[in-house]
């Protein structure tokens, strides 16, 4: 019986991980929706670096960053992905979430400074130690831009 | 110290130009000390403890760019870009750069 559950925990991680972080991916999806409707009024463009400068008072950098980690199911689901290949959906959205969380984050300190535009946008993302056995998986988004108001 | 990602300062003009400046920090993880983030890879989602080293690794950066600028005497910092790379297994730079000028 307790080989049974030695052999069996993995499962339960992996089911534990599937049932959780499913639902938090529901709740965090649920939340960038909303607070993408609410800061849809602040213009966010990706270009004005090789174009005649805006006419503003004043120009400050703004940065949004997150630091995101796949659940125990979806590093389950890309170790047997590794064997056939093809597409990782569940790390779509991971990233697609890291990437819209990030960007939101600029938006809000954007508006809490009073920007009207954010110009020239630009991504970074990096990973930390997801290549070794130990350590855990890890996301980071980088999104940072000019606010001017 | 005004920084931007574009090529100047919006109603200012450059008057003068001194280089690239740059700053970079590197962190690592701790999983031995981090219980919790450990605990996090089961559940996934954000690692709270990790943005807010990510915050601090980059503000440090901004920071050492920032003096590098002021030694050569400018009070402005344009077309700011960051990169990210891995020196080491588990180690990870965050690297800020730009163009030090003097606005008026």
């Amino acid at each position: 019986m307790e080989d049974l559950i030695f052999i069996l925990s993995p499962f339960f991680v992996i089911g534990f991980g599937y049932l959780i972080g499913a639902y938090f991916e529901k709740q965090h999806y649920e939340s960038i929706r909303k607070r993408e409707r609410q800061t849809l009024h602040l213009p966010v463009v990706n270009y004005g670096c090789k174009q005649p400068l805006p006419e503003a008072r004043e120009a400050r950098l703004v940065v949004g960053e997150v630091v995101i980690s796949p659940d125990a199911f979806k590093t389950f689901v890309l170790a047997l992905r590794n064997l056939v290949g093809g597409r990782v959906t569940v790390y779509e959205t991971l990233l697609d979430r890291a990437r819209r969380e990030s960007l939101l984050r600029l938006k809000e300190e954007a508006i809490a400074w009073g920007a009207t535009q954010v110009l020239n946008v630009r991504y970074e993302t990096a990973t930390i130690g997801n290549s070794s056995q130990q350590g855990v998986a890890s996301l980071e988004v980088i999104v940072y831009g000019t606010a001017i108001r | 110290m005004i920084l931007t990602t574009l090529e100047g300062v919006p109603g200012k003009e450059i008057l003068e130009h001194y280089g690239i400046v740059q700053g970079s920090t590197v962190r690592a993880k701790n999983i031995g000390k981090d219980f919790l983030a450990g605990m996090k890879n089961i559940i996934g989602g954000e690692l709270k403890g990790y943005t807010e080293l990510l915050q601090e690794a980059r503000q440090e950066a901004l920071d050492r760019m920032v003096l590098q600028g002021q030694q050569l005497g400018a009070n402005a910092i344009v077309n700011i870009r960051f990169a990210t790379s891995s020196v080491a297994q588990g180690a990870a730079e965050l690297f800020a750069y730009g163009t030090a000028v003097r606005v008026s």
